[in-house]
């Protein structure tokens, strides 16, 4: 196998729309052979739909793709592969129960009717001799860390002999240090000249750690870009938001750290299969106070959050509730002022068949002043009050009668925040309350979290977003293999500190 | 009679022997639901499938009289019941469990319904091995007279169990059943391997039918399959989808089974209808010492929607 030398990839003036989203509009970008190229944009820019057209996902409207010069019409993902591209998706394409060597040989176009096993080893141990990182053959994909299964991706196109490899926001699951390592060796294979690499993202960080080159997309358009070395962060910002305000960064302020609200004495559980998760985790939180925990995703933070939830019953230890036994009851979250933002709220926090107004009723149509005699219920109070929070809370929807299945992630992320905010909070659990959103809703959200503290909530915020912690949390804890093993508190917080606590031991 | 002088030896020899029969239509089809399930899908209609099966290969083997040609038949009817499992559950928004109920009673009215002039004639048999030459005691004789589709069927959990891992076929039908958008993103067609995997399952429940009626008991009549395609259901869960486990889980159900019968030939008739009911009882006892509320089961393949 010789590599060839990357081709370069010219799209010229692509169109494309979806209904009545004019999703690209004349977008033309060039990806030079050998470069690290990153696209950037907030969600809904065009980003995805434009490699997309290039990987023949979709077909575009208008405009042409052109590969070493030659104009090529890219109908189908394996037209794209024969030309050398390969894509690694935001979701994993693994097949969880298949070793690392079964993933690899699964991804082949040729796979022969009965598989030669030793020859496949031979071959894919010389595969991987090749590369920069290393994996395990026969670790199944379902045992690997995130960073492990990103890496496994990338070796299944390199594997395929792609000689463009498009990354679609690859790091929205890795810690930093994962980030640091999957980057850096792209940018490595990219520097030897053996692969050009196309980096979507909308982290500026990640733009000016790897990328040479950027292109800003912005509603469906070419908002500018060039060698990243030439621009500075301030002209990225523009291109990127254009000149529309952006919500304001949220302000630390209240009365300072009141007494303990939530406390957690050696609370052990486990997790779906039936092994230990949560192992004698004892932590507490304050009023007034964000605690963070950080950690990769798969050290026991789920089962913690859906212990305090009440959706997995505790092995042992006790939890209190402003000095009381909690027993996760609702009439218990109700009395103690007990919220929620869990992660995927669609699917966690909503009821996707019933209406925006109500999920926002769900925690107190039975009470007043919703609940009427005989086991009645005022609907009009319901979506009256549910016109006020849409409002409030700028939720984008078709009104309080719309599905919640219907609106947009950040906009059910911001209908759940209306629900558990708009009480009278005392305790906020938050388990990655932005996975997902884009920077608008990022702030928004994260403000309005930092704002219930200054209230005087108290806060247990789950994150695996170092940078939501390291900006919003009082004092953070670092979480590994369902332990707390590290603390630091927001003025010696130091990200090499904590990224190294959340991964060591975790290697195997 | 010959039990009685065996005394209690009798018993465990009718139970090992009842084993072997026994398990047969227990291995056959819980191997057939292991494919199916491997690849994403449960057929719940494998009961009304066995029931084709039976009255097919003994309609087919009276006919021609070839018990073979009869085993052939109803695997042609598993075979088009699965696909009709299959069509239906390829439809957009349609689930599997549903349609494998609906299945489940179309194919037992069906075989009742088309099976009715069948009830009274002697079909010719499947042809025994007789494994019991050596020795002159006539319950050992007996209990080793073992049917072919017994070995067949243990022969298929091996090559089952050598094909998933080893074989293009066996990995995309683990890959689809795992996670169907690795396997469409990698080019491999989900409905259609379904759609295959779904109808070798009931190809496999059709032999497992004619079984029934070809060899033990080996006639037609309403009620012969008595839930067995519906257990097996539950022993590919208990056999954790692995096709060798599913021999030894049969062979445990079939020995269950032939605990009552093999107690009459001892004398023990006062609780026929509780020793009848073992295999049910143990049913229930190994789903519940199996599964766990705080935990999923391990090795389910992904997909299955009664995961989900």
């Amino acid at each position: 196998m010789t590599p060839r030398p990357p081709p370069l990839i010219e799209a010229i003036a692509l169109s494309k729309r979806f209904g009545a989203v004019q999703a690209l509009d004349g977008v033309s970008v060039r990806f030079e052979p050998g470069s690290f190229h990153a696209l950037l944009g907030e969600n809904g820019a065009g980003k995805s739909t434009l490699v997309k057209c290039l990987m023949g996902f979709h077909a575009a409207d208008s405009g042409t793709v052109r590969i070493d010069g030659k104009v090529h019409a890219i109908a189908d993902p394996k037209a794209a592969h024969a030309l050398g591209l390969g894509m690694v998706y935001q979701h994993f394409t693994l097949v969880p129960s298949m070793t690392v060597a079964e993933n690899l040989v699964l991804a082949r176009p040729d796979l022969p009717q009965v598989i030669d096993w030793r020859a496949e080893r031979k071959g894919i141990d010389a595969f991987l001799a090749r590369m920069p990182f290393a994996l395990d053959p026969e670790a199944p994909a379902v045992a690997l860390a995130a960073g492990e299964k990103q890496k496994l991706e990338i070796l299944k196109q390199l594997y395929l002999g792609a000689r463009v490899l498009i990354l679609d926001e690859p790091t929205s699951v890795l810690t930093p240090q994962e980030a640091d390592e999957v980057l850096g060796h792209a940018r490595k294979l990219a520097d030897a000249g053996a692969l050009t690499v196309v980096l979507i993202t909308h982290k500026f960080r990640e733009v000016r750690a790897y990328a040479r080159e950027v292109s800003v997309l912005r509603g469906g358009r070419n908002a500018g870009g060039g060698s990243v070395a030439a621009l500075d962060s301030e002209a990225l910002v523009r291109m990127t938001f254009g000149e529309r305000p952006m919500p304001a960064a949220a302000q630390r302020g209240g009365e300072g750290i009141g007494e303990r609200c939530l406390e957690l004495r050696g609370l052990n559980a486990l997790n779906d299969r039936g092994a230990a998760a949560v192992r004698d985790l004892t932590l507490h939180v304050a009023r007034g106070e964000i605690v963070g925990v950080a950690g990769v995703s798969g050290n026991g933070q789920r089962e913690l959050v859906e212990t305090l939830a009440g959706q997995r019953e505790p092995e042992s230890g006790e939890i209190a509730v402003a000095g009381l036994p909690y027993g996760r009851t609702r009439a218990e979250m109700r009395a103690r002022g007990v919220f929620l933002l869990a992660e995927e709220p669609l699917a966690s926090s909503c009821v996707r068949s019933m209406s925006v107004a109500e999920n926002l009723a769900l925690r107190d149509f039975d009470h007043a002043p919703f609940a009427r005699a005989g086991g009645r219920v005022d609907f009009r109070a319901i979506e009256e009050r549910a016109r006020s929070l849409i409002e409030a809370f700028g939720i984008r929807c078709a009104g309080p009668h719309a599905r919640i299945d219907t609106l947009s992630g950040g906009n059910v992320q911001r209908a759940v925040l209306a629900r558990e905010l708009s009480g009278s909070v005392q305790l906020l659990v938050a388990q990655n309350p932005c996975l997902g959103l884009d920077f608008a809703a990022t702030r928004e959200i994260r403000g309005r979290i930092l704002e219930a503290r200054n209230r005087g909530a108290a806060v247990l915020l789950v994150s695996e977003d170092l940078d939501e912690l390291l900006e919003l949390a009082d004092r953070i804890l670092v979480m590994l293999e369902g332990r707390i093993v590290f603390e630091t508190d927001r003025a010696g917080a130091a990200a090499e500190a904590i990224g190294r606590h959340m991964t060591e031991g975790s290697r195997r | 009679m010959t039990g009685t002088e065996l005394g209690w030896w009798g018993v465990a020899l009718a139970v090992a022997g009842g084993a072997i029969r026994v398990s047969t239509p227990y291995l056959f089809v819980s191997l057939g639901e292991t494919l199916t399930e491997k690849s994403g899908r449960v057929n719940l209609g494998l009961e009304g499938t066995l029931l084709m099966g039976a009255m097919s290969g003994y309609g087919a083997s009276y006919l021609t009289g070839s018990p073979w040609l009869g085993v052939l038949a109803a695997a042609a009817s598993g075979a088009l019941l699965g696909l009709l499992h299959a069509a239906v559950s390829n439809l957009p928004r349609v689930n599997d469990i549903a349609v494998g109920i609906a299945l489940f009673i179309f194919g037992t009215g069906l075989a009742f319904f088309l099976g009715k002039p069948f009830v009274q004639p002697q079909a010719p048999r499947l042809p025994t091995l007789a494994l019991g030459g050596f020795s002159d005691v006539p319950a050992i004789r007996a209990a080793l007279e073992v049917s072919p589709l017994f070995f067949i069927g243990i022969a298929l959990a091996f090559v089952m169990h050598w094909a998933l891992p080893n074989t293009r076929w066996g990995l995309i039908v683990r890959a689809v059943g795992d996670n169907a958008e690795a396997a469409r993103t990698a080019g491999y067609p989900v409905n259609l391997t379904r759609t295959l995997a779904t109808a070798l399952g009931g190809v496999f429940a059709g032999v497992a039918g004619a079984f029934l009626s070809l060899s033990y008991p080996g006639t037609w009549a309403e009620g012969l399959s008595s839930g067995q395609g519906l257990m097996a259901v539950a022993l590919v869960i208990f056999a954790r989808w692995n096709p060798v486990h599913c021999v030894w889980v049969s062979l445990l159900f079939g020995g269950a089974s032939a605990l009552g019968p093999a107690l009459q030939t001892v004398g023990v008739t006062g609780y026929y209808y509780l020793t009848g009911a073992a295999p049910y009882v143990l049913t229930l006892a190994l789903l519940i010492a199996s599964s766990s509320r705080r935990h999923r089961l391990a090795g389910a393949p992904g997909e299955l929607s009664i995961n989900r």
